[in-house]
């Protein structure tokens, strides 16, 4: 008898423990990489500029070999939820990558993050190198907590100029023509437009742009001023039923919600002719230039900004996507650590040689003062459209799932998935969403 | 793991070969427990204790914890994520288990003979055993791809269809994958069970004249109780832990049609940032694991501990 017990009660702790694991695996967060060794950390995204940060700290290291840094690369997605953790733990980088937004307002709530407003006085000339409008995305209530570390990201509408030319048609401008061209593509057995539904985010490029052509940004400035019954604004109403219109039309790519971003098999559908559109950032120019590096020497790649929306409040050269990357220098790294940080923000970063690589892979820098440098790269025509574009726009609205708190951006995806699923209504939309607001 | 694989003839055989009548009669030495059941309090009770504290706060993982008292249990349990949740994982427990059962059971019969090309097939069949779930799911996704994959790959519309991307195809697909990896774990248990049973019952059949199929169902199957026992626990147990796969594989999509309970978990933790609702569905995970647990031992019956062998 007594062994019977033993052994249920193994089973039962033995249950248990599978069911732990998860917990324990989630929580137990990363190893090896915190402020466990002495020098100063950094973690940056595979892909895209990944070869311009190893280049960048390769140099900076072999230069000051007494103030190294050692640098990881995580993929996007993975990352966002590992770096939240890991500075939840104490166990960050000491130079966080961030979008600036909603998730930085959270880590300086917390305080996790270095207020870099005096080293910014301290040092006018770090200031006056970048672009005084996306400085400003790092600044919350008054205070610098994040400096920009990269390339303005854009949403860009690209298209495949061979199979535009196939069919005989024109890049859409006005929502009109982007839906009588769906038939047209379908018809030559082309999808019209590649989406990573699987990741999400790339959704909501649709709804950010719509919604601004529609109803103009004061209502997403609404929505992120927690304003009550924000997300009810006819313009989002009306941008998600023409979103749900050109899913039942068939714009969407064959499987479009099983494919993920991060593996780039979205921009692949774009190069291999199998998808004739995309929306996405800027920076998967990057991506294509490495993986289809003929398809875009050969000018096959198209860009152009998205359509307008008849009788829409929108200016059309308004913006979308991420005015920049930033670094945060994490409150809990060591004094060493920290001035290392802050001497390769201020040395190491944006020095001609790191500018110059940025451009050479493709991304427009946020510096000011380097037209002629865009115009001597073999990718002027790109870079030089997407300067402008960053330059010129009179509003350009930071990415909402970065904009927002994590907590209302995770239901902001989850139910814009639904709603490219046609599972849930506008309206259904709206009010769950109008019940996330505040939290 | 070990107190569910030790079958009861193990045990007595070590009884009655190594220890005394004191060890027979009370068993082994309780001090034996005593590594293990350190190291679960340190692992397993400890944090089951944080995650039921955490279930009564609210916690975006970053600034300080509040005591809530039952406001993340309210969010949980009047989410309707949450009962699609667990209706999604009882299906793929349910689907599962009728598909990786059967079939484990026989090619565990089939490989326990000791034929040749019976072992050949054996480590075959055992590849999957190898890989671990990511890649298993990386592998999967990339054969699935309905532009990319298999299908347009060879040509085969057939096999081009929106695998992972139909919210009614996703969960079969999904139990299908499972099944690839996990078919060979349950086989191996299986195969070992069958080594066990006597030589000498098949042959007292063969002499009274039962056939292979009799055999199988009057020999086999009832030898086999407590190995199926065993099997159907780590099945319907380890349904609840299936993350890592899925996860990779569907990230839960599309919509929440692959969203199981372990998932729902994860991601309202750590991506909504929510840790008191995401620590309620932790609590809810493992009463759910322990009932599940303590139910098949249940079906074991009363006298579990008697011998199977009498008569051999």
């Amino acid at each position: 008898m007594n062994n019977l017990k033993l052994r249920t009660a193994g089973m039962a702790v033995s249950a248990a423990a599978l069911s732990i694991s998860l917990v324990a695996c989630g929580s137990s967060g990363p190893a090896g990489t915190g402020a466990s060794t002495d020098s100063a950390t950094m973690w940056g995204l595979t892909g895209g500029d990944q070869p311009v940060f190893q280049a960048s700290v390769d140099s900076w290291n072999k230069s000051h070999p007494d103030s190294a840094i050692k640098l990881d690369f995580f993929a996007n997605d993975a990352y966002k939820t590992k770096v939240r953790t890991a500075v939840g733990a104490g166990q960050g980088p000491t130079l966080v990558y961030g979008w600036g937004g909603g998730v930085l307002k959270s880590y300086v709530d917390a305080g996790q993050v270095d207020d870099l407003t005096g080293f910014l006085k301290e040092n006018p000339d770090v200031q006056s190198r970048y672009l005084p409008s996306i400085l400003e995305s790092g600044v919350i209530d008054g205070k610098t907590y994040a400096l920009p570390n990269n390339k303005v990201q854009p949403v860009v509408l690209y298209f495949n100029k061979e199979v535009f030319e196939k069919i005989g048609a024109e890049p859409p401008k006005t929502w009109d023509e982007l839906m009588a061209l769906v038939p047209k593509f379908k018809d030559a057995g082309v999808a019209p437009f590649s989406l990573g539904g699987q990741s999400k985010w790339p959704d909501l490029m649709w709804l950010e742009y719509l919604v601004d052509r529609i109803g103009g940004p004061e209502v997403f400035a609404n929505i992120a001023a927690n304003k009550p019954d924000a997300w009810s604004d006819p313009a989002v109403i009306e941008a998600l039923t023409k979103i749900q219109e050109l899913v039942d039309a068939g714009g969407f790519i064959n499987g479009f919600s099983s494919i993920a971003a991060d593996s780039n098999a979205d921009q692949a559908l774009l190069y291999t002719g199998k998808a004739a559109m995309i929306l996405q950032g800027s920076w998967i120019y990057q991506g294509m230039k490495k993986d289809a590096a003929d398809f875009v020497s050969s000018g096959k790649l198209g860009y152009t900004p998205f359509p307008t929306v008849e009788g829409g409040k929108g200016d059309p050269a308004n913006v979308v996507g991420n005015p920049s990357n930033f670094w945060s220098v994490s409150s809990k790294a060591t004094e060493d650590q920290k001035k290392t940080a802050l001497e390769y923000v201020k040395d190491g970063m944006f020095n001609d040689e790191n500018v110059q690589s940025l451009i050479n892979s493709g991304a427009v820098p946020v510096v000011t003062g380097i037209e002629d440098k865009l115009a001597a790269s073999p990718d002027k025509d790109f870079l030089t459209y997407v300067y402008g574009m960053a330059k010129d726009a009179p509003d350009f609205t930071l990415s909402w799932d970065q904009a927002l708190s994590p907590a209302q951006g995770d239901a902001m995806l989850a139910n814009l998935d639904q709603i490219f699923l046609k599972k849930i209504t506008p309206e259904q939309f709206a009010s769950t969403m109008n019940a996330t607001i505040g939290k | 793991m070990s107190a569910t694989t030790t079958t009861p003839q193990q045990e007595l055989g070590v009884g009655r070969t190594t220890g005394t009548r004191r060890t027979l009669e009370k068993g082994p030495s309780g001090w034996l427990a005593v590594p293990a059941l350190a190291f679960f309090m340190l692992f397993a009770i400890l944090p089951l204790l944080g995650v039921l504290f955490l279930s009564f706060t609210r916690w975006d993982g970053l600034g300080e914890i509040k005591l809530d008292g039952l406001s993340s249990w309210n969010t949980v349990l009047a989410d309707p994520v949450t009962g699609n949740a667990l209706l999604v994982t009882a299906k793929i427990m349910f689907f599962s288990f009728i598909v990786q059962a059967p079939i484990s059971l026989l090619l565990g019969v089939f490989t326990a003979a000791s034929q040749k090309y019976r072992a050949a097939l054996a480590v075959l069949y055992f590849v999957p055993l190898l890989l671990s779930s990511a890649a298993v799911a990386i592998a999967f996704k990339a054969l699935l791809d309905p532009n990319f994959g298999l299908g347009p790959g060879l040509g085969l519309p057939f096999l081009a269809q929106d695998w992972l991307g139909n919210s009614d195809l996703v969960l079969f697909v999904v139990v299908f994958v499972i099944a690839w990896q996990f078919v060979p774990f349950h086989t191996l248990i299986y195969q070992g069970g069958v080594r066990q049973i006597p030589a000498s019952l098949y042959e007292a059949a063969q002499i009274d004249g039962a056939g292979r199929v009799q055999q199988f169902f009057n020999i086999t199957l009832p030898q086999l109780k407590y190995t199926m026992i065993t099997s159907s626990t780590l099945m319907v147990v380890g349904s609840l832990a299936y993350f890592d796969l899925i996860f990779v594989l569907t990230a839960g999509g599309p919509g929440y049609s692959t969203r199981l309970l372990p998932l729902h978990m994860y991601l309202t933790g750590f991506k909504a940032n929510d840790m008191g609702a995401a620590s309620a569905l932790g609590v809810i995970l493992v009463v759910i694991g322990l009932a599940l647990a303590l139910f098949l031992q249940r079906l074991g019956g009363k006298n579990r501990n008697a011998s199977q062998l009498e008569g051999a």
